[in-house]
């Protein structure tokens, strides 16, 4: 077996290993810390196949941003683990329900549509970086996807900015801008007064 | 076979090339930062161990190795050990992909610089995680602000490198070199200024360098994420906050700075490009670290944020666009 194989087979195992304990991991911070694992062997087997600006970018923005986002607000809830556990049982029959659901459908695709996919084979292969082929074609035949794309994840963001935002009334907030404009004359008042000793005080 | 051992063996003896030199940089930063922030407040600084203090660095890391690794009753045992581990990785692992000169690198990837991005994003996890294992209030304050503040300003720097990727056209960390190539006024600094003072005031937030240093504030949270580690476990931590340091360093050196090419350009031996230059340009930002150290007192905790959100991340998406008009116009970077 030629080496990329065994390395292949290691590292899905590693995902597929991480991605069941995600499920199964009894401290939800666990569970968090094996996606992140999850993600990262994902990465290696797309580095596997020569793809390292997606492999590069699924380390960047999930692990390195999403992930820890993640971690912040599960260490911070206050999860109730026998509650969580008494619904698994329960809702055991319909995940696998759905599970087999999805098996089946991809299946049926796989079988109508083989396994040969369509590869975008762009210019001369092997002395054009990944990175600028991808570029090149997202932003040439498939530019107004890629935008459409955009636009609508930066509506759900002000979208999801706009439903928490509020102002209380209550709160109270700084206005950089006037801290530093503000002068002396505003904050200190000098007041002149005589200079008085004690007792005598025509001495001056 | 025996071609596949002989590349393996050559690779880790060039891995140990970059790691033993990078390690004992870290040993003397330490020794140069405690000396010159002593002589900044008039002071002498350490001077007892060997001559004018020099073996210092290496009476601290014996003390350290020899101290008992308390762990806490109520800590997770396994994630508080695995932490100090998860922040050196990534913080040696990025060291791959930096040029010292001219093909001196280890790996020449095509996507070195999105790598380097990548690698320096990971190693927050070791201060979120030890920080929440240690089981103490002051730990789990401190990663909390730690995190915050590193996810905050990872923006603002991703969006000044997209500056330079495109004044560069390219990922590749060397290419990058390359393309300024030229006398002092073709490096990056100059055409994209604003981007290059962010780059690094990021860089000073992202390691948790004072004036950012809320993470650890001692004043407040005692030492903020590693507060309950003791003896080696905390000399790693240590260890990569500095290897971050000059990392940081050694990227504002390679990508506005001109890396390896020599501010003399045309002068005869002066002006020749080499390793020499990098290495110079990368101990003036870390000299900038301790300097900032010594003279600026410690940013409020929103005040941080506000600089991150509200002041670097609009400049730099302005001059992202500016940077593009640069290109397209021909006015820089040959179009």
């Amino acid at each position: 077996m030629p080496i990329v194989e065994i390395v292949f087979y290691l590292f899905g195992t590693v995902l597929l290993a991480s991605a069941l304990c995600v499920v199964t991991a009894r401290n939800p911070v666990y569970s968090v810390l094996f996606l992140v694992l999850a993600f990262f062997s994902a990465a290696c087997i797309w580095l596997l196949l020569e793809a390292e600006f997606l492999a590069i970018v699924l380390v960047l923005v999930y692990v390195g941003a999403v992930m820890v986002l993640f971690l912040f607000v599960v260490m911070m809830l206050d999860i109730n683990l026998a509650q969580v556990r008494a619904g698994f049982a329960r809702y055991l029959p319909v995940g696998i329900l759905v599970a087999l659901a999805m098996a089946a459908q991809l299946f049926i695709l796989i079988w109508t549509r083989g396994l040969e996919t369509q590869v975008l084979v762009y210019g001369s292969q092997g002395d054009i970086s990944n990175t600028r082929e991808l570029g090149e074609w997202l932003f040439t035949r498939y530019l107004y996807p890629f935008e459409i794309a955009g636009m609508i994840l930066l509506v759900a963001i002000v979208a999801a900015i706009s439903l928490t935002h509020r102002r209380r009334p209550e709160t109270k907030y700084q206005d950089p801008s006037l801290q530093v404009q503000i002068k002396r004359d505003e904050r200190v008042r000098l007041v002149k007064m005589d200079a008085v000793e004690d007792g005598e005080g025509e001495e001056r | 076979m025996i071609e596949q051992l002989t590349i393996a063996i050559w690779t880790v003896t060039k891995v140990m090339m970059i790691m033993v030199p990078l390690i004992l940089t870290v040993a003397y930063y330490t020794y140069f930062e405690r000396k010159v922030i002593g002589y900044m407040q008039a002071r002498v600084g350490p001077n007892r161990v060997g001559p004018k203090g020099l073996f210092q660095p290496f009476a601290d890391v014996f003390k350290l190795l020899f101290k008992e690794i308390i762990i806490p009753s109520n800590a997770n045992r396994f994630l508080f050990v695995l932490a100090p581990l998860i922040t050196l990785v990534p913080a040696f692992a990025a060291w791959a992909v930096i040029p010292f000169g001219d093909g001196l690198v280890l790996a020449d990837i095509d996507a070195g610089l999105l790598y380097i991005l990548a690698m320096t994003s990971l190693g927050v996890y070791g201060v979120i995680v030890g920080g929440w294992a240690s089981n103490s209030k002051y730990a789990f304050l401190g990663c909390m602000r730690s995190s915050a503040q590193i996810v905050s300003y990872e923006i603002a720097m991703g969006f000044a490198l997209v500056g330079v990727i495109i004044l560069a056209g390219t990922l590749n960390i060397s290419s990058i070199v390359e393309a300024q190539s030229g006398s002092v006024l073709n490096w990056f600094w100059l055409p994209l200024f604003p981007l290059f003072i962010i780059y690094f005031i990021s860089g000073v937030a992202e390691t948790n360098r004072a004036p950012f240093d809320v993470a650890e504030g001692e004043s407040e949270i005692v030492a903020g994420f590693h507060v309950e580690y003791s003896g080696a476990a905390f000399a790693l931590f240590f260890l990569a906050e500095y290897a971050n340091m000059i990392l940081i360093s050694a990227l504002t050196a390679l990508l506005f700075m001109g890396g390896w090419m020599s501010p003399f350009h045309g002068v005869p031996v002066i002006g020749e490009p080499g390793p020499h230059w990098f290495l110079l340009k990368t101990a003036f930002f870390m000299f900038l670290f301790l300097w900032f150290r010594a003279t600026f007192p410690r940013y409020r905790y929103d005040q941080i944020m506000r600089l991150g959100w509200k002041v670097f991340i609009p400049i730099t998406i302005v001059w992202v666009l500016v940077a593009g008009v640069m290109r397209v116009s021909g006015w820089y970077g040959g179009g």
